[in-house]
């Protein structure tokens, strides 16, 4: 798997909602490619980024371009062209010269932490490296707080015929294996997904997908299910469109050392078309 | 009018034959009228004609579109007949069986038996989808029957990008 992992400290790059456990009314980080079912011989995708309550309006901050990755068909990197960041939205292009499934997104890792010092409450400094936390927390600091954080934001396109090399797990933190092809739903059919937690079906996770256009709207077009013991939900669409799918869980499995909590967060924009 | 030659597909099939079914020697005319519009910008459609059988198996027989644009760009747009490319366009070769697009008005196709070839005898839904450019898109579909004794006739009409479609097997 090539989808890098950055380990940096949490940033306006990642949903709020992995900042502030249990905020109910987090903005929303998103990814919209401007299609995902592609023919020719090569093609181009122009993607917005972007970090807003709204769906797909960049209304409130841009996402940063910064550490998206792209995984051709083959496995092999590939990388993003044309970045450019505005006021509300990122903009970035990926030239499709492969025939065959692509993978575009972030994977992070990061750490928060807050502990007392003299009875003061502190933070660790943005941009802390989460390996060297034990040295960012100065000796005599009490009721020292780290939470881990992993978290995956990713869009999949295809150009000609599906593969899936790139659904391949990492087997770390929360991921998503498709059972329905990304690249293959349509709105009388459901999506199937699989959960993975560290590489093992992740059963009992909440999966909300919320539709697009919500302006055009008085109440979201929101669906949700549960994943079984295999970790799969099933997914029956409303309606065509580009849906913004969530999923999020707290544990206690940290891989950072002094974490004793762990948030996985998990988001991917999935098309789906008319029959 | 150009008119559209027809080879014979090739190593493409994606309808598995069955050991136990003879050769079958249809053949297909299919008579698909396409409408006449009054819009200010007309394209010529794109179209898919192909068979759905059982489980969703499906065989392509014919794509018209602008084969001939310069780099293959033409191909760019395959991907807008929506569902043919989802259930057959994708992932066959279209090479044997592609031509160029058609004017408006009565055009007439004929599937030989050869490119039926490995096809089971059986039940199946002969499927033509319209996409145009600045336009929109139609899936018509008709009910055939592959390995029959008599000639058979279907017909279906579309509403908005197809007009009548009428197709003969003849046995």
């Amino acid at each position: 798997m090539k989808l890098r992992s950055a380990i940096s400290a949490i940033s306006l790059a990642l949903p709020l909602a992995l900042a502030l456990p249990g905020a109910a009314d987090a903005h929303r980080a998103w990814l919209l490619p401007s299609e995902t079912v592609l023919s020719g011989d090569d093609a181009w995708i122009t993607v917005d980024g972007a970090i807003s309550n709204d769906l797909f309006y960049p209304n409130h901050h841009a996402l940063s371009p910064e550490g998206i990755a792209v995984e051709r068909p083959d496995g092999s990197d590939g990388a993003i062209e044309n970045a450019a960041t505005g006021r509300y939205r990122s903009t970035f292009d990926v030239h499709l010269t492969q025939q065959g499934t692509w993978k575009i997104g972030t994977a992070r890792t990061g750490a928060f932490g807050r502990y007392k010092l003299n009875g003061e409450e502190k933070r660790l400094p943005r941009g802390a490296d989460a390996s060297r936390l034990d040295t960012l927390i100065p000796a005599g600091a009490t009721d020292v707080r780290i939470r881990e954080m992993q978290s995956r934001n990713e869009f999949f396109v295809t150009l000609g015929a599906p593969t899936q090399t790139v659904f391949e797990p990492q087997g770390t933190g929360l991921e998503m294996v498709p059972v329905t092809h990304p690249n293959d739903l349509v709105s009388d059919e459901d999506g199937v997904f699989r959960f993975l937690v560290d590489g093992k079906p992740a059963a009992g996770i909440k999966v909300t997908a919320v539709l697009g256009g919500s302006r055009y709207r008085d109440t979201p077009v929101q669906l949700s299910g549960t994943t079984d013991a295999a970790g799969e939900v099933h997914l029956a669409w409303p309606e065509p469109g580009m849906y913004w799918l969530e999923a999020e869980i707290e544990d206690n499995h940290t891989s950072v050392p002094g974490a004793t909590e762990r948030g996985l967060g998990y988001v991917a924009t999935l098309e789906v078309l008319a029959p | 009018m150009r008119t559209t030659s027809l080879f014979v597909l090739t190593g493409s099939a994606t309808v598995a034959a069955t050991a136990a079914s003879p050769a079958l020697a249809d053949t297909i005319t299919i008579d698909i009228t396409i409408p006449r519009l009054a819009v200010a910008e007309y394209h010529r459609p794109y179209v898919a004609v192909w068979l759905e059988g059982p489980g969703g198996t499906a065989r392509t027989l014919s794509v018209w579109y602008d084969k001939d644009k310069r780099g293959g760009e033409g191909r760019k747009w395959l991907s807008d007949m929506r569902t043919w490319w989802r259930k057959a366009g994708r992932s066959a070769s279209i090479d044997g069986v592609s031509g160029a697009t058609r004017a408006p008005g009565p055009q007439t196709l004929s599937i030989p038996a050869s490119a039926l070839r490995g096809l089971p005898a059986g039940q199946y839904q002969l499927c033509v989808e319209a996409a145009r450019e600045v336009g929109g898109r139609e899936v018509v579909k008709l009910p055939v029957t592959l390995g029959g004794a008599k000639v058979a006739k279907a017909r279906a009409s579309g509403k908005s990008e197809l007009g009548t479609i009428v197709s003969t097997v003849t046995p």
